[in-house]
């Protein structure tokens, strides 16, 4: 606080050279998949001033056009504009990973947090509870969910949410083992801390820490999942520009039109990617700093 | 999210707390596998049956529009055979009692769609899924196997491209990756069908589809095994024998780099199963797979149930034979504290 006071320059010159340093040593993998995570996060707040077409304006005369300067990734079986479509299409498809992922999270944080932190009566039956839970495979639980609430957009979210829950419950249980168990929080309560502090000023932020990390990547696998269900025909149905429902009606015309197929797939690998390069990249970082 | 993270390492058994007779330790061990693998999948029945009563919407009226295609309103007079022969008008823990019975003498209950015995639907369906899943494991393997031996463990740089490989293939969708293959090698070449059936030229595109991702989570899990176990000082003794580079590496460490990947295998094996109902889809495939998907949008809860109870049956049983082999193979897990 005095150095600030006494000599600012001083300081904003040692900030400044911070900056530039952490500049330099972000790989350049990490910096593309900034830049491509946030085309898609303004194509999803503002989709009008990226998208060159209306979403649905539909022209039979350049119906099935492959990628031309007008339509930069050709058209669907009615005319529509595929580029402007996926544009259109990023919010749902984003939101959906989000609010899948929100749903995982919530209850694989109510799970894992218990069964590492809880008394014995609560942690052992709900170390069994994810045991079993664990036996089901992504796809398999979300489906099962998807056939009790119906195809739609929110049964979508739910179900990614209920199906990637368990996986997360289990990374989030190991981490919070792992700091119970560290020399620090012994420390805290050799020194006599109480319960309370020792919960909210130890083991509460590093245990939380990696959840950012897990965020990013699980968005973006949350995406995979819910653009593959779609893709069944057990999500957003077509007239929608979500992603797997793109994907679902450009089927039809796979013998001729590859664009379809491909343009919407690509956004998905994109978003997967770009997420969980910037996660990973991030719980790197995290990982150097605790050590 | 790497599917790595969500497997179980050989479970160490603190039982031994006086070390008695190792044929008793043993005995001890393996029966405590067997019951939790039972303890699994009661687990997962009850939760599947769970589900499928508690939530909402009566049963009788969806079957009932189901069969006719319609989706309407039901009076009680046209409900009450269904209710009689599905039995859903008893109490909860009757049918549920009812159900698990059933299941220990090998009966899924009636499709709700079909009005036939679940049973007898997978068992015509399987044999597709099943030569898809086996063939894209194989393929998997002999995909991994070279792959590591040339790229593991020899240096950074042929490292990084070696790990980078598996990261990306072990983080396509494998949806997208069929329609890829498909388009390329059905449509533009022209070397397979598009609408595939299952022969062999059909199951080819499905297999390497599948095998993919799986390829990409077996190197991961292998390379890093194999770049551990490489600075086992075994190696350097090894190398003092005057034995070869390439011969310690494939002799030695490669072996000890397999056990995670036969854990992988086990874990796939089960997991295959969700693999092959976005595959299967991609190309028309007939199958449990797709089986699944037409059950799923008919809420046709008897099929999709029985489909995951099998599902789970097989995780459970392959684990258990996998936990056996490692009993078998390395003694230091029969009575480790």
């Amino acid at each position: 606080m005095t150095v600030t006071v006494t000599n600012p320059a001083n300081s904003i010159d040692h900030r400044k050279s911070r900056w530039r340093h952490w500049v330099l040593h972000v790989p350049v993998a990490v910096w593309l998949s900034v830049f491509i995570a946030l085309f898609f996060i303004i194509a999803a707040a503002a989709p009008a001033a990226l998208a060159t077409h209306s979403p649905f304006d539909t022209d039979l005369l350049s119906a099935l056009t492959p990628p031309t300067s007008d339509h930069w990734l050709g058209t669907d079986d009615i005319g529509r504009d595929l580029y402007s479509r996926i544009v259109w299409g990023t919010r749902e498809s984003l939101l959906i990973g989000l609010g899948a992922m929100a749903v995982a999270l919530s209850g694989a944080l109510v799970l894992g947090f218990s069964a590492a932190l809880g008394p014995k009566w609560i942690a052992e039956p709900i170390n069994r509870i994810l045991e079993i839970l664990l036996a089901f495979p992504t796809l398999l639980l979300a489906l099962l969910f998807v056939a009790l609430l119906g195809p739609s957009a929110s049964s979508l979210l739910i179900s990614v949410g209920i199906g990637t829950a368990p996986g997360y419950a289990r990374l989030i249980r190991a981490q919070a083992l792992k700091v119970k168990g560290s020399g620090y929080v012994e420390a805290a309560w050799a020194l006599g801390h109480t319960r309370t502090s020792v919960f909210l000023q130890h083991i509460a932020p590093n245990a939380f820490r990696p959840l950012v990390a897990l965020v990013a990547l699980g968005i973006g696998q949350s995406v995979v999942w819910a653009s593959g269900l779609s893709f069944l025909g057990l999500g957003v149905a077509p007239p929608s520009p979500e992603w797997g429902a793109l994907l679902e009606s450009g089927k039809a015309n796979i013998t001729v039109a590859w664009w379809l197929e491909i343009f919407p797939g690509i956004a998905i690998v994109l978003v997967a990617l770009s997420f969980t390069q910037i996660g990973q990249y991030i719980q790197d970082r995290l990982e150097g700093q605790t050590q | 999210m790497s599917v790595l993270s969500t497997i179980d390492e050989p479970a160490v058994i603190t039982s031994a707390v006086s070390t008695p007779r190792p044929a008793f330790t043993l005995l001890r061990t393996i029966l405590y596998r067997f019951a939790s693998a039972l303890f699994v999948l009661w687990g997962t029945v009850t939760i599947t049956f769970l589900v499928l009563t508690t939530l909402p919407g009566d049963r009788a009226t969806i079957l009932l529009n189901i069969t006719s295609g319609q989706a309407i309103e039901r009076t009680p007079e046209e409900l009450a055979p269904i209710n009689a022969l599905y039995g859903f008008d008893r109490p909860v823990l009757e049918q549920y009692v009812h159900y698990v019975l059933g299941l220990l003498r090998g009966d899924l209950g009636l499709s709700y769609e079909l009005q036939r015995p679940v049973l007898s639907i997978i068992a015509e369906q399987i044999a597709p899924t099943f030569t898809l899943a086996v063939s894209a494991l194989v393929l998997a393997w002999a995909f991994t196997v070279p792959w590591t031996l040339l790229t593991a463990g020899r240096g950074r740089r042929i490292g990084s491209v070696g790990s980078a490989t598996e990261t990306i293939m072990a983080g396509l969708p494998q949806y997208w990756v069929g329609i890829l293959l498909l388009i390329v090698f059905a449509v533009q070449f022209r070397w397979f069908p598009v609408i595939g059936g299952t022969g062999f030229a059909g199951t080819v595109l499905p297999t390497i589809t599948l095998a993919i991702p799986l390829a990409g989570f077996l190197g991961q899990s292998i390379r890093s095994e194999f770049d551990r176990t490489m600075h086992e000082p075994f190696v350097l003794s090894a190398r003092a024998r005057g034995m070869s580079r390439a011969g310690v590496r494939a002799r030695h460490v490669l072996r000890h780099a397999l056990i995670p990947g036969i854990t992988l295998s086990g874990w796939a094996i089960g997991h295959l199963l969700s693999g092959t109902v976005l595959v299967e889809t991609v190309f028309a495939r007939p199958g449990l797979g797709s089986v699944l998907v037409n059950a799923v949008s008919n809420k046709d809860f008897a099929l999709v149930s029985g489909i995951l109870i099998l599902n789970s049956f097989l995780y459970v049983v392959i684990n258990l034979i996998v936990d056996m082999i490692y009993l078998t193979v390395d003694p230091r897990l029969r009575s480790a504290t």
